[in-house]
């Protein structure tokens, strides 16, 4: 008994369409069966509220009067700078970029108080902040300065763009050093006196869709509180990685590159953070609708925290060394969220950088929006590499440049 | 009597003399070591609470500062700032006492004000700024 998405989008124009979360939909697999709740089920909703670096965004600014030409020149917002190398008034502002002026790790650990993430978390709350821009000057962008004030409404568009995002999956993290450590998964006390996970689990999108079965290419999101749309597969997307028998990755594999329009987006959904000795970051709202078209997708989507296991990793050596595969041990999601693991006989308390609760918000958002006819579910135009793409993820190949040697620089005369 | 929660950071020269031990023995006040942090050669940051007569209290205070040892008021009390907190949980293994604290299976997080000893541990912890303390309010 399969169904169609024009089918299931019908049923939610008319209001009749069956939704419930990706929590919800583990007692109802398990009460009425597969087969059955396959066939009353049209749509299960995931979410998840994580940092992930990778994001970002882009703003058109309007040009000036007289014009000038930011591409090439320097800009920053609230003193964080933006990339400039496009057209006149096109800027990109980066999760990661630190405020000019920080100190960073020069005295360890750094604050980082304020970067990239927070500027758009600071738009999205409707606050004004300050663009600072210079440039070189041309016969057509005669302008070289320009101070002013901007906010979201000031901007002709104004789009976030993570290149990576939905992490299916990822590494537990451990220190197994003598000293503590500041890394992008928190503090970590040494000896292994804590652990930390970062993932949804049973709520997150790719881990109940793990073959990409259903979320592709132009598939429509829940964004910071907004639409936005699967751009395709994100940066370092390694479907081909080991699976356990229910086909979900045991290890960190699929990614979504998405975007959306940040004029839509909330505060609530779109959040700058700062990480004590790693850098600034920005964690982003958002849920995925998973189209019910046959038995298996539902059974995928009914996947449990107890099913899904996650490798513990060490971020004193193996981490940073990136020498090769190096677990430590295998913990399930319903070992992490009960607040510790295992590893060599120890107990190690645990604790998440993935918020379950939003996720869980966003899931059921999502599931209202669908339920009163107000989301419709997109058919994806390309389905993201699987299993069978023999994808690799791979790491850089360094080769030695020769110094001082003769090849042009672009200057040559 | 006086009471009061202190941060007393120690120079690198002095990290190695029983300065706590002098201040029990020289001037009878009770030292609570609430957290420490010292490193041989670099600086020590202690949090204790110190109580005893006003004279001594004072006295101690003036010997500690003469020694070169920083002291500064601990923040009166942690604030949560739920608005600001995501409930992530990352402060709950932080946070000695469980004042931070995760429900579960709902994995809903919240702060008991009555645990929190003001220890400040989850202030670095917290990636979204949504603990802060007294001490924010006057900078």
């Amino acid at each position: 008994m399969a169904k169609t998405i024009q089918e299931i989008n019908e049923k939610i124009a008319g209001r009749q369409a069956v939704v419930f979360t990706a929590e919800e939909v583990i007692e109802i697999v398990r009460r009425k069966g597969a087969r059955k709740a396959a066939a009353e089920v049209d749509v299960v909703t995931t979410g998840t509220f994580a940092p992930m670096c990778s994001s970002g965004a882009y703003f058109n600014v309007g040009h000036t009067r007289p014009r000038m030409k930011l591409g090439g020149g320097h800009v920053t917002l609230n003193g964080v700078p933006a990339y400039t190398g496009l057209a006149a008034v096109d800027i990109f502002l980066g999760a990661t970029a630190v405020c000019e002026g920080d100190p960073k790790n020069s005295i360890h650990p750094g604050r980082f108080a304020y970067g990239g993430g927070h500027v758009v978390e600071d738009l999205v709350a409707g606050k004004d902040v300050k663009l600072l821009a210079t440039a070189y000057g041309t016969d057509c962008y005669p302008r070289q300065e320009l101070e002013t004030w901007i906010k979201l409404t000031d901007m002709n568009e104004a789009v976030l763009f993570n290149i990576r995002n939905c992490y299916q999956n990822y590494n537990v993290a451990v220190n197994n050093s003598e000293r503590v450590i500041y890394t992008y998964m928190g503090i970590l006390q040494p000896r292994m006196r804590n652990a930390t996970y970062c993932s949804a689990a049973q709520l997150s999108p790719l881990l109940n869709d793990p073959l990409y079965r259903t979320i592709g290419m132009g598939t429509r999101i829940f964004l910071g509180g907004g639409i936005g749309y699967v751009v395709g597969p994100g940066t370092q997307h390694n479907p081909c990685v080991p699976r356990s028998e229910n086909r979900v990755p045991r290890c960190g594999a699929g990614t979504l590159s998405i975007t959306g329009n940040l004029k839509q987006m909330e505060p609530r959904w779109v959040r700058g953070a700062s990480f004590v000795g790693y850098g600034t970051t920005m964690a982003i709202g958002i849920g995925v609708p998973i189209p019910i078209l046959d038995e298996e997708i539902l059974i995928n989507t009914s996947v449990e925290d107890s099913d899904i296991t996650a490798q513990v990793v060490d971020y004193s050596s193996a981490y940073p060394e990136n020498a090769g595969a190096a677990s430590l041990a295998e913990v399930t999601y319903a070992e992490l969220k009960s607040g510790s693991i295992t590893v060599g006989g120890r107990k190690i308390p645990a604790s998440g950088l993935s918020s379950y609760a939003r996720a869980k918000e966003i899931a059921s958002i999502l599931k209202s929006w669908i339920s009163e006819g107000r989301f419709l579910l997109t058919q994806p135009v390309e389905t993201l590499p699987s299993t069978d793409s023999g994808m690799l993820f791979k790491s850089l190949s360094e080769r030695p440049v020769e110094k001082f040697s003769p090849i042009s620089t672009g200057f040559g005369g | 009597m006086t009471k009061k929660r202190l941060i007393l950071t120690f120079p690198a020269n002095l990290v190695d003399q029983p300065i706590t031990y002098q201040l029990v023995k020289k001037f009878d006040l009770m030292v609570n070591i609430l957290r420490a942090q010292i490193t041989p050669e670099e600086q020590g940051k202690m949090t204790v609470e110190i109580s005893g007569s006003a004279k001594n209290f004072q006295t101690g205070i003036d010997f500690l500062a003469g020694l070169g040892v920083g002291v500064r008021p601990l923040a009166q009390e942690v604030k949560w700032i739920e608005d600001r907190c995501i409930e992530c949980s990352a402060c709950t293994t932080i946070c000695p006492t469980g004042a931070l604290f995760v429900t579960r299976p709902e994995m809903r997080v919240y702060f008991d004000k009555e645990k929190c000893i003001a220890c400040e541990l989850c202030l670095p912890a917290c990636p979204y700024g949504a603990v802060g303390t007294d001490r924010d309010d006057a900078l």
